[in-house]
């Protein structure tokens, strides 16, 4: 669509720019000012310069933590979307069914975070939990608090169990704005099954990806809440995701100079990747 | 074709459900029960642990605390996101796009790097532990992205709608509301199904920000995780009544989703 230059509609973006500014652009200033400073108490503090950060990038724990965390977000969007997209091509496509598919689907992202967590911690139990003791039954020794292959298995699986219907739900409400006369030409046309997906949903489907897979790359980044209930990070660190080393950091330790550098880099990942990701995707064909 | 396909859809559902049923199931159980031995239904079937929330004003006021916040954030994020997506979507102006940008930024903002900055801004305008802190802390992750799916659907309805409002005399306030909102319902309520989700759903910012007058009920449930070792049949039951407010705004959106979008541009 071509857009009128008007630079008045700064006053309607004016109350989304105050609103978020207070609460993005006050708290983040005030990240920024903890990380070149050495906090004592409220009212001693020292300036250190870019210590924190250097301290920050050469920590190990940290270095770790990250890697884990690109190979979970990696997993999650690799998993996540093709399965998103298959389970919303076979939904059906009007009527009372079509309602019912809906409304089940939307049940996991629907629960809080934390009951997700616990859910899954008592489902994947061993001897009172249903899937822990249908792996042992089945002949897998099955143990996600002291098995790191295991924890990682659960909390994969309980990442797909939940995000995955969003993934569906976005998808199948793209499908369902794609007009019947391109089927209809399609059908006229003998195109075989994956002739239909590969040039008509597909392409229909870019935009509600695009979303699909930024609000998938950025949870799975910041996931928090729901391998803390489940494995505690553990066992040892091996599911301790990088919002976790943070939150010790920063809650647990009080060590609030490095948390606020790391929190800082930490941000600065997630913007680089979006905005690569972002930029990649929309700007060849904005221009056209 | 279609058999195999509704065999598919039939199988990944119950792949959905059962951690639910699971949770069903035990929040009908005692608790000797549960931690006793496996069993696929309640063999003492119990309403106690529903009896536990019900009854009890710091678990019920849980769910009254999260639902007063979460409406307050709808509300507020629908109010300013759509003028805002109605400025993006139909203007050019300085910044347009560095601000459209900044604003997803917001939306990948991780919860723990605003933790401490989040309670020392809202402890020192005295807004700490009330429902508005948290509304408007969750503004941060769902106003981008209720502009962004906003935008979508408005650049989906042609400007001819506008120029004849215009030439028809409506003022712009009375064509937003008269005319423009109803053209794109199923947008807001898109819209609002995302900021109520995100905001029911959020535990870290949530807790940070209430300490006893707005806790919601996420925050009350890790609590009872006490020293008395974990009463699982009440948590089991609370987690059930979670679920449910969700499943109501799910059953009004369903259409809206059902109708399809495609979102105009990105």
């Amino acid at each position: 669509m071509r857009k009128v230059p008007n630079n008045k509609a700064w006053w309607l973006v004016l109350p989304v720019f105050i609103l978020v500014a207070f609460s993005a652009l006050i708290p983040l200033m005030t990240v920024v000012n903890y990380s070149v400073q050495d906090i004592f108490g409220p009212n001693s503090a020292y300036w250190v310069g870019i210590e924190w950060f250097r301290d920050v990038l050469r920590n190990e724990a940290l270095q770790e933590s990250l890697g884990r965390q690109i190979i979970f977000s990696a997993a999650v969007l690799i998993i996540e979307i093709p399965l998103g997209i298959g389970v919303a091509l076979m939904m059906p496509t009007a009527g009372r069914r079509a309602s019912l598919c809906l409304i089940l689907l939307a049940i996991p992202l629907l629960i809080p975070w934390n009951v997700v967590g616990t859910i899954w911690q008592i489902f994947g139990r061993g001897d009172i939990g249903l899937f822990g003791r249908a792996m042992n039954e089945i002949g897998f020794s099955y143990n996600y608090t002291a098995d790191t292959a295991d924890a990682w298995f659960t909390v994969l699986l309980m990442d797909v169990w939940h995000w995955t219907p969003l993934v569906a739900l976005l998808c199948y409400s793209g499908l369902r704005a794609i007009p019947q006369a391109f089927y209809q030409a399609a059908e006229i046309d003998r195109a075989s099954r994956w002739a239909v997906f590969r040039y008509i949903q597909l392409p229909r489907l870019k935009s509600v990806l695009v979303i699909a897979v930024l609000l998938r790359f950025m949870d799975s980044f910041m996931i928090y809440t729901e391998p803390f209930v489940l494995t505690g990070g553990g066992p040892g660190s091996s599911t301790t995701f990088l919002s976790q080393t943070l939150t010790t950091m920063a809650v647990g330790q009080f060590d609030i100079g490095r948390a606020a550098a790391f929190s800082l880099i930490y941000f600065l990942i997630v913007l680089l990747v979006s905005w690569l990701f972002f930029t990649a995707i929309t700007y060849p064909d904005r221009d056209k | 074709m279609n058999q195999r396909k509704g065999f598919g859809i039939t199988f990944y559902i119950l792949f959905l459900m059962l951690p639910i049923y699971w949770l069903l199931n035990m929040s009908f159980k005692t608790n000797q029960e549960i931690l006793s031995s496996l069993t696929l239904w309640p063999k003492d079937f119990t309403l106690n642990n529903y009896a536990v929330i019900f009854t009890d004003p710091s678990w019920y006021s849980g769910y009254i605390n999260s639902m007063i916040y979460v409406s307050i954030n709808v509300v507020i994020t629908l109010v300013v996101a759509l003028p805002a997506a109605y400025a993006f979507s139909r203007y050019k102006f300085v910044g347009d796009k560095h601000l459209f940008f900044w604003l997803l930024s917001n939306r990948m903002a991780p919860p723990a790097v605003f933790l401490l900055p989040f309670f020392q801004l809202y402890s020192s305008i005295g807004l700490f532990d009330t429902h508005i802190a948290v509304a408007l802390a969750h503004c941060l992750f769902n106003v981008p992205l209720a502009v962004w799916i906003l935008e979508g659907f408005i650049s989906g309805v042609p400007r001819e709608y506008d120029e004849m409002a215009y030439i028809d005399g409506y003022s712009f306030p009375k064509f937003f509301i008269k005319i423009f909102m109803p053209m794109i319902r199923s947008g807001i309520g898109v819209a609002a199904f995302f900021a109520f989700m995100f905001s029911w759903v959020e535990l870290l910012l949530a807790r940070t920000l209430t300490s006893v007058d707005a806790q919601p009920i996420s925050a009350i449930m890790t609590r009872t995780v006490g020293a008395s070792g974990i009463d699982w049949g009440v948590l089991a039951a609370a987690g059930v009544l979670t679920i449910i407010p969700g499943l109501l705004v799910v059953w009004f959106v369903r259409n809206h989703v059902a109708t399809g979008f495609a979102l105009g541009r990105v």
